[in-house]
């Protein structure tokens, strides 16, 4: 496990409410520290708010109440253009079903992070892609569309273009959920390694306990509420 | 390449069958636009210049004269009728200065004095009732082109050289260097040599119309040294109601334009241009709700990449500007086709639509600012019609989308 050093994200009594007439607490009061380098599962049952806590952490939601913290900043001050530009910079995200666009190569696919923040082509931004691909074992396969690829391949495209604008935190939604265990495995290994040769941190949300066990820490989540951490925070 | 470039560019690409039914509805409502824009502007050229080919596009006149009370006994007596007096052929008041100031008014490029009067042209037993005008041959040569219209002899006037139309000609049954005489009812009948016979397309000038010089205009038609009208050639044809205003105002005389003298034409030049418009209009709002359709649908299709490219960190600015790209190179690509498309159908037009003699039926205006305005049309269209599009893309929530499509 890397150093535990400085907080990447901080959440400080996070509420997320949903309706109007009957409110909904989908993420009800949560407080939860992930510091640098940190491989940390989030599990929990259907529906106690593991999406929407992710959807918090990586800026793609506010909260009702409460304040997230992105290395050390409140966010809550942020307008939209600035909250985006954090998000490119700061937060890599892979989801279950990988979510490519079709409509680009893998190496495309890669570089749109790259390309969004700067606002254009760049060369560099293609050897940094092709690099990263070659990482993530598919330096055969750059020209590839998505659907030429397997579930596995599309996951590790996937975990590249996380990796694009070298983020120190990653977001994973079920990385492995949609894979066979073969895959599976050979993701999660990436993954970890990733992990460990970058000092980036992660938090995986995954319904595995045999994967999660594999992780530095184990946060639990019920109905909006954390009731275990494995590191006691 | 620019991002946003870069996604438009890929996305039209690959949304290949939408791209090329939305391009052809775009490429067909511009070449629609430009055929009928080609096609009534050619033939309202065409009438007008037919129109002004013969006649000048404003005149100044004395102005009629009006009768005048006289004041009976202490003025205390009741008119009860009053006659308006009976219009005689009279010169303008110091027509030189007249002529220097409508030569001086904006927007005039030619004048040409003329004396103007009834007479009869009579050979032998044959006598016709003609329009006698005395004029400056080179002046009223830019007001009407006779010298291109001669078809036998020459324009010559000096002396007592005369220039009939071919239709009196054929009348009198004379040919260039055949001798005829003018009478008018105030003065004597003289004998003209005809110097040439002119063609100008209109049966009733061709019938009535003899040129003289001024100078013997004059003599016949009893105004020694003086005009009846000027005519004067303005720049702008469209302008010439207000010049015409602007030289009454200047001189003092009565003064008409072609507009006034050709008020039925106007009209239906104007209502042409009305059908036209509305026709443009629908066609520009059915193109423009086609173009917003595709890209909406492509919207609520792509909600789920639009959703992908927000959480990789393209914001909203530059997602709305992926659609206005598109759009406008919807309404560039459109257009580039349209213009072949509209060109080749009026070119096509013209040269099925023959009179019996092989001249066009419809002459075809297509001219570099039918093409430049169109552009500026289908760019404005395409924009436009991506706004609505574009901001949906723009707000959509990215948590929203991706989880939900």
């Amino acid at each position: 496990m890397a150093e535990a050093s400085a907080a990447v994200v901080r959440l400080e009594a996070v509420r997320k409410d949903y309706g109007e007439v009957v409110v909904t607490h989908a993420v009800d009061g949560v407080d939860f520290t992930l510091r640098a380098g940190e491989f940390t599962a989030l599990m929990g049952p259907s529906g106690s708010g593991k999406s929407t806590l992710l959807n918090l952490i990586g800026l793609l939601d506010r909260p009702t109440a409460g304040r997230v913290l992105l290395g050390g900043v409140d966010t809550a001050g942020l307008d939209d253009a600035a909250l985006t530009r954090r998000r490119a910079r700061e937060i890599g995200f892979v989801f279950q079903f990988h979510h490519l666009l079709p409509a680009f190569t893998a190496l495309e696919n890669v570089m749109l992070p790259g390309m969004a923040d700067r606002g254009r082509q760049d060369p560099r931004l293609r050897e940094r892609a092709t690099e990263l691909l070659r990482r993530v074992g598919l330096a055969d396969r750059l020209r590839h569309r998505s659907n030429a690829l397997s579930g596995g391949q599309q996951q590790r495209v996937a975990i590249a273009r996380a990796l694009a604008m070298d983020p120190p935190l990653v977001l994973a939604d079920e990385p492995t959920g949609n894979l066979d265990t073969g895959s599976a495995d050979g993701v999660f290994a990436l993954l970890r390694e990733i992990n460990r040769e970058r000092g980036t941190a992660f938090l995986v949300v995954t319904h595995d306990r045999r994967m999660a066990d594999r992780c530095d820490r184990i946060v639990e989540l019920v109905d909006g509420r954390i009731v275990a951490d494995s590191a006691g925070a | 390449m620019p991002f946003a470039w870069f996604v438009a560019l890929r996305y039209l690409r690959e949304g290949r069958m939408q791209t090329l039914l939305i391009l052809a509805g775009v490429s067909v409502g511009v070449g629609v636009i430009i055929f009928l824009a080609a096609l009534i502007d050619g033939l309202q050229a065409s009438l007008v210049r037919q129109t002004l080919g013969t006649q000048a596009h404003v005149v100044a006149r004395r102005p009629d004269e009006a009768p005048r009370l006289l004041t009976i006994g202490n003025g205390a007596g009741q008119v009860v009728r009053v006659e308006q007096p009976a219009q005689r052929l009279r010169a303008i008041d110091q027509w030189r200065q007249a002529m220097a100031q409508i030569e001086a008014t904006p927007g005039v490029t030619a004048v040409s004095p003329a004396v103007t009067g009834p007479a009869f042209a009579i050979r032998g037993a044959a006598n016709r009732a003609v329009t006698l005008r005395g004029v400056d041959p080179d002046r009223f040569n830019v007001i009407v082109n006779v010298r291109a219209a001669i078809r036998a002899g020459q324009f010559l006037l000096a002396g007592s050289n005369a220039v009939i139309g071919a239709e009196l000609a054929r009348d009198l049954g004379v040919t260039a260097g055949d001798q005829i005489r003018l009478a008018t009812a105030t003065g004597p009948a003289e004998t003209f040599t005809v110097s040439g016979i002119f063609d100008l397309d209109n049966k009733e000038i061709n019938q009535r119309w003899v040129l003289v010089s001024l100078r013997e205009g004059q003599t016949l038609l009893g105004l020694a040294g003086g005009v009846s009208i000027i005519e004067a050639k303005v720049a702008r044809i469209f302008d010439a109601d207000r010049v015409a205003a602007r030289i009454a105002a200047a001189t003092g005389l009565s003064v008409d334009s072609w507009m006034t003298l050709n008020r039925q034409l106007l009209v239906g030049l104007r209502s042409q241009n009305s059908s036209r418009y509305m026709i443009q209009t629908f066609v520009i709002v059915a193109v423009t709700l086609g173009i917003a359709s595709v890209l909406v649908v492509w919207v609520v299709q792509k909600n789920r990449e639009i959703g992908i490219l927000r959480a990789m960190g393209t914001t909203r600015r530059q997602i709305g500007r992926i659609f206005l790209i598109q759009g406008g190179l919807l309404g560039f690509g459109g257009w580039i086709l349209g213009s072949l498309f509209g060109a080749l159908l009026s070119l096509v037009f013209a040269r099925l639509a023959r009179n019996p003699d092989g001249s066009p039926t419809f002459p075809v205006a297509l001219t570099p600012e039918l093409f430049l305005g169109t552009l500026v049309l289908a760019l404005a269209v395409g924009h436009l019609s991506a706004v609505g599009p574009a901001r949906r893309a723009a707000m959509l929530d990215p948590a929203q989308a991706i989880h939900h499509g």
